[in-house]
């Protein structure tokens, strides 16, 4: 077994009187503060860690070292597209003269950072066939709750006040219906048909003067194409209701096909999927949202626009939904996915969403005598198993994404979507080799033997990683929260 | 003291004008380990059909919809600190008690004979 | 081929035939004609990384950015250790997705538990969520769950001293979420919250489920929320504070003013600028609140060898199990950003971080003594306690001031009115900083 695993807490590390930095000026004996009135001061001792500088980066060094990233391995995290982070994104997004920028520098001062916004906001209209994107929103669960409130706003400027149900596909992505109660907004499913997509019957009688919006991810979450997506779009229209992309699964359409030229009003980008910003394990994301021709004016406050003479300059509306943000979002974000889009141009966006979905369906057309296909067609850049076609050995799609970590990969997605009991998704992107790709399938086939004919090994998974099967019923029991709540339980 | 059923899993044991009301055994079963439950206060109103709380196991959540209408008059305290009694015994392990507003409402419910017939449909489904 | 995209001919040809096609189009099949956009993106041609570097420094180069930087209104110029960059760009922490699958994602929940222990301390309050996007949309996740916890409340007060982007982005969330947002007003100088009309407003028949406020206010000042915890519980209400994650190490708590809930920005914690972003929310609340929660929260446990080790937990509060009927649409944090602060704080201790909030406070004092010493500009609101920000109103326009101060590298503070700014002091300005701001000012 291979136990490298290194656990201690900074708190675990400290002892009294070390510090790991010198505050400018700093007299330690300083205590001006004492002159506030008692009642506005800080009585309580303040718990944090007492430790020096190398202390501290050997800690959080050993600490990653218990991480995985996409660096580290393949990532196959179905509707996370986890596609490889170019390195001079990352030098673009520190450049002193945009990362020493107060965002209340006025704009004659920033006029460098108000371009590459508003570059950037151009570049993504024309991928995803809008008209004008705000890149305000700080994540994709955020554009999405923005561009609901830029479809409520336009109603509301319509007076069309009593439009307060969204239409959503039960295969939807959990974040849809979220955000749709955030917004105010009633939820009504569309069921899907047996190949994954709307079943536009179904769809019919949902329709009316009360829906607002109907939101929609396509390719699906099954990663089918929803190839009746102009029908649909038309009904929606005809009630009076707008259409939202969930920009989610946009990668296997950059190059190919353009979510506004689909007939849907409002989208959402994640720059952290589709525009290879790294994810952070968690964070910082970005959610743009744009929206067609006859809808800028919704888009939150403020916006950045393009002067006649070539200037910049921040904008805020009344017609505005409101605001979302203090600042222009998470703007060092947006400077990684700018430098990306640079760096592929026009050609090289071209062979993301192809090789993207070729790798997805190449993968599945080597796992499917072994894995239960969800739906049997051609697949975009995702596509979903029902676990094992043998079920009878009692192995899961947990037991096989556990296994998976035993052999050096990150597992799918597993157990969404929810439209099938043993879901395990899987994304290559177009990043991968076609050597990964191998190895990955020659694993799945391995898990698969293994659950034939030694089933143990793949139901007692994982069995080599530092960790193994944390209780998680007991975390939840009893949260232990902080390291306070570890002191108090002994 | 006769027990009626929602077809949400909530059953309402009725003793007078007083409905112990929890989740079946079928219900605990589907759920697995409870972790938590989400109780409503004491002279809370709840309303049949409505929510009143939820039941949350690791990874799922299941809300509760009660069965009749009424006032909250106590709730079972001793799932505050030990959820897992559901997972123990169901039946004995209520949620709340509530004073009935309308005991007509029984009559909708199911008795356990049905209630039996529809937790094996669902387990067909 | 492009130079992230490995497939040559031969594999894609091994590719396509494993699927049983010929060309790639075959891939959209189904994808109806007239949508597919057969013409290349109008967004240049490929770059070299030489090409994308001249690209970017010309645009940084039409930047001006302020050597010195007196703006705040949340966001500061603070020192940013050498070390937390570094580590932060390691991939395993830069590449990793959301902690899935504790097994290979200890380094991230660990982070987060400290985090979560250290952001707790700070705020004096039991238990903190894994982060969310920034300070603003934390107060409004904060009213969401003031209207959550109370189940059919839906009314919420918000102090008119709390920041005004902060009310704004409340504001937004409250007209679509359906909460009814009231006003609190400030005393007639606008210095501090009107205790009185939040007594009458807590006493109205239409019953409130939770109050903000703010610490320090929109002009810096720290108001006396003696006894105001007291008559927000008495109402039924929560109290929520959004608060300055730095300063927390000198001023009085939200946790010791009795607060149900601390929201807040954690830029403060050496952050870099960055021009609005990324930066970091916080939120933290007493253990009553814990699983109403919004967003990620990790928790302690043991693994099958008796590890001690950490997952996500309370899940069920989330988005992804309770879809519409989660309190928050949140599913992420801004996890890199949370480890940011976790170095930061490691890195200060409580005793550089008390230092640094020493720093401001001696600074912003002088300052303000030798503004109202030329005669030219005096505090806004007299009198009152602050830590490091202050407002002033000047004899010259703030745009006169602004423009004067910028062509000398200086930015002085952010306008809040024609003739008055908001300047905050850190332990970046020096003496010298100080004394030109003074000139600038005094002979503007």
């Amino acid at each position: 077994m291979n136990r490298t695993f290194y656990d201690k807490l900074i708190f675990e590390l400290s002892h009294k009187g070390r510090k790991g930095c010198r505050v400018p000026a700093a007299v330690a004996s300083d205590d001006s503060t004492a002159s506030l009135p008692a009642a506005l001061r800080r009585e309580k001792p303040l718990l944090l860690p007492e430790v020096d500088e190398p202390t501290v980066v050997r800690h959080y060094t050993n600490l990653s070292t218990n991480n995985f990233g996409v660096d580290t391995g393949f990532y196959p995290l179905g509707s996370c597209t986890m596609k490889y982070n170019p390195k001079i994104n990352e030098e673009m997004a520190s450049l002193p003269g945009m990362s020493a920028l107060h965002p209340a520098t006025p704009a004659s001062h920033a006029q460098g950072a108000l371009k590459a916004y508003w570059t950037l906001q151009s570049m993504l209209s024309e991928i995803g066939g809008m008209s004008e994107f705000s890149l305000n929103p700080f994540a994709g669960a955020h554009g999405e709750l923005t561009g609901l409130m830029v479809i409520r706003a336009y109603h509301d400027a319509n007076g069309d006040t009593a439009r307060d149900t969204v239409i959503i596909p039960d295969s939807a992505h959990g974040t849809n219906p979220a955000s749709s109660a955030v917004a105010g907004l009633k939820v009504v499913e569309v069921k899907s048909l047996p190949d994954g997509t709307v079943d536009v019957e179904a769809l019919k009688p949902l329709l009316g003067p009360h829906v607002a919006a109907m939101m929609m991810t396509n390719p699906n979450t099954l990663g089918i194409f929803e190839s009746r997506i102009p029908e649909i779009t038309r009904m929606v229209h005809d009630c009076g209701a707008l259409m939202y992309y969930d920009g989610a699964n946009l990668n296997p359409l950059v190059g190919v096909a353009r979510p506004g030229d689909m007939g849907f009003d409002v989208m959402h980008i994640n720059l952290h999927k589709t525009f290879s910003t790294p994810h952070g394990g968690g964070g910082p994301g970005s959610g743009p949202v744009g929206v067609r021709k006859g809808l800028e004016q919704f888009l939150p406050n403020p916006r950045v626009v393009r002067n006649d003479d070539g200037t910049f300059d921040l904008v805020t509306t009344d017609t505005a939904l409101g605001s979302v943000s203090a600042t222009l979002g998470n703007f060092a974000v947006q400077l990684r996915a700018l430098s990306y889009i640079l760096s592929l141009g026009h050609e090289g966006l071209a062979e993301v969403g192809p090789m993207a979905t070729l790798a997805a369906n190449y993968i599945k057309e080597s796992l499917r005598d072994k894995y239960l296909l969800g739906v049997d067609r051609v697949c975009k850049h995702e596509f979903v198993f029902d676990g094992l076609i043998d079920k009878s050995t009692g192995v899961t799609t947990l037991n096989i994404a556990k296994r998976l970590l035993d052999n050096g990969f990150h597992a799918p997605t597993i157990y969404f979507p929810l439209l099938f009991h043993e879901s395990l998704m899987i994304e290559p992107t177009e990043t991968e080799s076609l050597e990964t790709i191998d190895a990955f399938i020659d694993v799945m086939r391995e898990i698969a033997r293994e659950a034939a004919e030694e089933p143990e090994k793949v139901l007692n998974a994982p069995l080599n990683t530092p960790i193994r099967k944390p209780d998680e019923t007991a975390a939840a029991l009893n949260p232990k929260v902080t390291y306070q709540d570890l002191l108090a339980n002994g | 003291m006769k027990t009626y059923y929602n077809p949400t899993h909530e059953y309402a044991r009725v003793d007078g004008n007083i409905a112990y009301i929890g989740i079946t055994d079928y219900a605990q079963h589907a759920l697995g380990n409870i972790v938590y439950v989400d109780m409503p206060e004491v002279g809370d109103d709840v309303t049949a059909g409505e929510d009143f709380g939820a039941v949350e196991s690791v990874k799922a959540a299941s809300d509760l919809f009660s069965p009749v209408s009424g006032a909250v008059v106590e709730i079972n305290e001793h799932l505050i600190d030990n959820p897992r009694l559901i997972n123990e015994d169901a039946d004995k392990n209520w949620i709340i008690k509530v004073e009935l507003t309308d005991p007509s409402e029984l009559d909708s419910l199911m008795d356990e004979e049905t209630y039996k017939a529809h937790c094996e449909a669902e387990a067909k489904h | 081929m492009h130079r992230y995209i490995p497939h040559t001919a031969d594999d894609r040809a091994r590719m396509l035939d494993r699927c049983g096609m010929k060309s790639e189009a075959e891939l959209y099949a189904d994808v109806p004609r007239e949508l597919l956009l057969g013409r290349p993106y109008d967004v240049g041609s490929e770059m070299s990384e030489k090409e994308v570097r001249d690209f970017f420094r010309a645009l940084d180069a039409e930047n001006r950015p302020p050597q010195v930087c007196f703006a705040g209104d949340g966001f500061y110029d603070h020192m940013a250790p050498a070390a937390i960059p570094y580590i932060i760009s390691r991939s395993e922490f830069l590449t990793a997705y959301t902690p899935y699958q504790p097994e290979i994602s200890q380094g991230t929940l660990q982070y987060i538990f400290e985090y979560q222990s250290m952001i707790a301390a700070l705020t004096g309050l039991e238990v903190s969520n894994a982060s969310m996007y920034e300070g603003t949309t934390a107060a409004a996740e904060a009213m969401m769950l003031c209207v959550a916890a109370a189940r059919k409340r839906r009314r919420v007060l918000i102090s008119a001293t709390v920041s005004e982007a902060v009310r704004a982005v409340v504001a937004t969330y409250a007209r679509y979420h359906g909460v009814e947002l009231d006003v609190i007003p400030a005393v007639a100088d606008g210095s501090v919250t009107d205790r009185d009309a939040l007594r009458t407003m807590l006493a109205e028949g239409n019953p409130v489920a939770g109050v903000i406020v703010a610490t320090p206010n929109r002009y810096g000042i720290l108001e006396d929320y003696t006894g105001l915890a007291d008559e927000v519980h008495a109402a039924k209400a929560l109290l929520a504070m959004t608060c300055i994650a730095g300063d927390l190490a000198a001023i009085r708590t939200p946790g010791e003013w009795g607060a149900d809930i601390a929201v807040g920005d954690a830029q403060s914690l050496g952050m870099p600028l960055n021009f609005g972003g990324p930066y970091l929310g916080f939120l933290c609340t007493s253990r009553a609140l814990m699983r109403k929660v919004p967003g990620r929260i990790v928790g302690a446990t043991t693994d099958a060898d008796g590890q001690r080790v950490f997952v996500l937990t309370l899940q069920a509060r989330e988005q992804h199990i309770r879809r519409e009927k989660a309190t928050s649409n949140i599913c992420s944090n801004q996890g890199l950003m949370s480890l940011y602060a976790t170095i930061y704080l490691s890195l200060t201790g409580p005793e550089g971080l008390r230092e640094i909030c020493e720093a401001g406070y001696k600074g912003a004092h002088r300052l303000l003594a030798a503004l109202e010493a030329t005669g030219k500009a005096r505090a806004a609101m007299p009198g009152k306690p602050f830590l490091n920000e202050f407002a002033v109103d000047t004899d010259a326009s703030a745009d006169t001031i602004i423009e004067r101060a910028l062509a000398e590298g200086i930015l002085p503070g952010v306008k809040i009115g024609p003739n008055r700014l908001l300047i905050a002091v850190t332990e970046m300005q020096t003496e010298a900083d100080i004394d030109r701001l003074v000139n600038i000012i005094a002979n503007s």
